[in-house]
């Protein structure tokens, strides 16, 4: 264990002597991955949340199908299925891009993400309540206005808790990006247990760094939802009451 | 032919992905009552692991658990019959896939029903006991028909979950849907065309599971209202 930590200590925190890996490297697919999948998902829960028909459905479907299938599927199917088509290898732009194991998990995490924040979003949205949404049309906002000063700050803060655990659920699921060749925790963690036959220190090391990294995440997401949420928690209103 | 002769290969992956799911939800379910028994009971020490078995599982991502557990079990057994004298014993890759998932997943389950039995009133538990129903009774024919109903959302959502679990066993070297499906992709080099094929029988799965908890809450809400809105 000692030796392990060690020899191996530096590779999985944040590098290996060459490039970046360990928990740099998870920390690092986790906020593209998040950042990209809130960027998607902000425009996409509007339409989710929306009374047309036209605009809910196909995100609808959108969610169905990435919610309901393995997010390792959705791995293989961009590293070696998209990969191995012959207009994408014919594409100088698209081979680069595919052919990086790290940017089809960063595409495949955040695509995947962006689903269930879709969900998350879309449900605080749909949770505003409506007098809001009335007193801002009453005031004369425009659709767009109602939505970026209403809607949206107020469903954004409520959907935090919910959040929290998808951002957590992401950590867990950036665990499989050594499949495309990616040197995150765990790929290191493999490298050691094939070098030193220890599984249970390779792979134990790697479940504290998961975990040291969750529970940072819960205190960080308690501290943001304590000031932003604040609006939620009884207040004294400083008299005597 | 039939998917260009990787038929059969799909078929008898589709196979094992069904048999490991079934059998580790199975396994998970009654892990998840007990565990759930655990954390509900009036013992400091039973209460204490099973708030150690939630935290520890959930707070590490599956597929760590599942490379933890698949290459340490085998050890553990090892020198547990070393200890005892006996024959090695050798787990083969499906059962340490049964088991792990049972494991990981059965802390998922044991938090859905702490709280579906918390849910359950008291005054049914205190009814039954006024009866003079002794306790596997009282819970056979009052606490668990009343905590299905109160648990059946997560269970559904557990199941979900797990059945996309199942995709990850074949990094543990079974040969499930992914693989099948990867090794036909490999041998005619359409590894697009079988991607995606598998991604759909997935898709099928999680809607057939979806309409299964469908039927299954409304057997259990059976004599319950709805809401009316």
């Amino acid at each position: 264990m000692i030796e392990i930590l060690q020899e191996y200590g530096k590779a999985y925190l944040w590098t290996d002597g060459y490039k970046i890996t360990g928990v740099a490297m998870t920390l690092w697919l986790l906020i593209a991955s998040l950042a990209l999948g809130f960027v998607l998902a902000v425009p996409l829960s509007v339409a989710r949340a929306s009374a047309n028909p036209w605009l809910r459905l196909p995100v609808w479907l959108f969610t169905y199908v990435f919610r309901g299938t393995p997010l390792y599927v959705q791995l293989l199917i961009l590293y070696s299925g998209v990969y191995s088509l012959s207009f994408v290898q014919s594409q100088p732009l698209l081979n680069g891009f595919f052919r990086e194991g790290i940017n089809c998990a960063i595409l495949a995490f955040g695509i995947c993400s962006c689903a269930y924040t879709t969900e998350i979003f879309a449900g605080a949205i749909r949770a505003v309540p409506p007098g809001e949404v009335e007193a801002a049309r009453v005031f004369g906002m425009t659709s767009l206005g109602v939505y970026r000063r209403i809607v949206l700050p107020s469903a954004l803060r409520r959907a935090l808790p919910a959040y929290g655990n998808e951002v957590i659920l992401v950590l867990h699921a950036t665990s499989i990006a050594f499949t495309a060749t990616v040197p995150d925790i765990l790929k290191i963690a493999r490298d050691v247990n094939s070098a030193t036959y220890a599984p249970f220190s390779a792979f134990g090391i790697a479940a504290v760094l998961y975990a040291a990294i969750a529970f940072t995440l819960v205190w960080l997401f308690r501290r943001i939802e304590a000031r932003l949420l604040a609006f939620q928690r009884p207040q004294s209103t400083g008299r005597a009451a | 032919m039939f998917l260009n002769g990787y038929g059969p290969l799909v078929l008898a992956g589709l196979m094992m992905t069904l048999k490991l799911a079934l059998l580790a939800m199975i396994g998970a379910f009654l892990l998840g009552l007990v565990g759930a028994g655990c954390k509900l009971s009036r013992s400091r020490g039973l209460r204490a692991l099973g708030a150690g078995y939630t935290t520890v599982i959930r707070s590490v991502p599956d597929l760590v658990m599942m490379l933890l557990l698949f290459y340490s079990l085998q050890i553990w057994l090892n020198r547990l019959t070393d200890a005892l004298g006996w024959a090695q014993i050798d787990i083969d890759p499906f059962s340490a896939g049964v088991i792990t998932l049972a494991v990981i997943y059965g802390a998922y389950f044991t938090e859905t029903f702490r709280g579906a039995f918390a849910a359950v009133h008291r005054g049914q538990i205190e009814a039954a006991l006024a009866y003079g129903m002794p306790p596997w009774t009282l819970f056979r024919r009052v606490l668990f028909p009343q905590m299905m109903r109160h648990a059946l959302p997560g269970i559904g959502n557990n199941w979900q979950v797990m059945i996309k679990a199942t995709a990850l066993v074949s990094l543990i070297g079974l040969n499930d849907l992914i693989k099948a499906t990867q090794d036909a992709g490999k041998g005619s080099g359409q590894f697009f065309y079988f991607s995606i094929l598998s991604a759909l029988i997935f898709l099928a799965l999680a809607t057939v599971i979806n309409l299964a908890v469908l039927l299954l809450e409304r057997r259990f809400s059976a004599g319950t209202r709805r809401h009316a809105a």
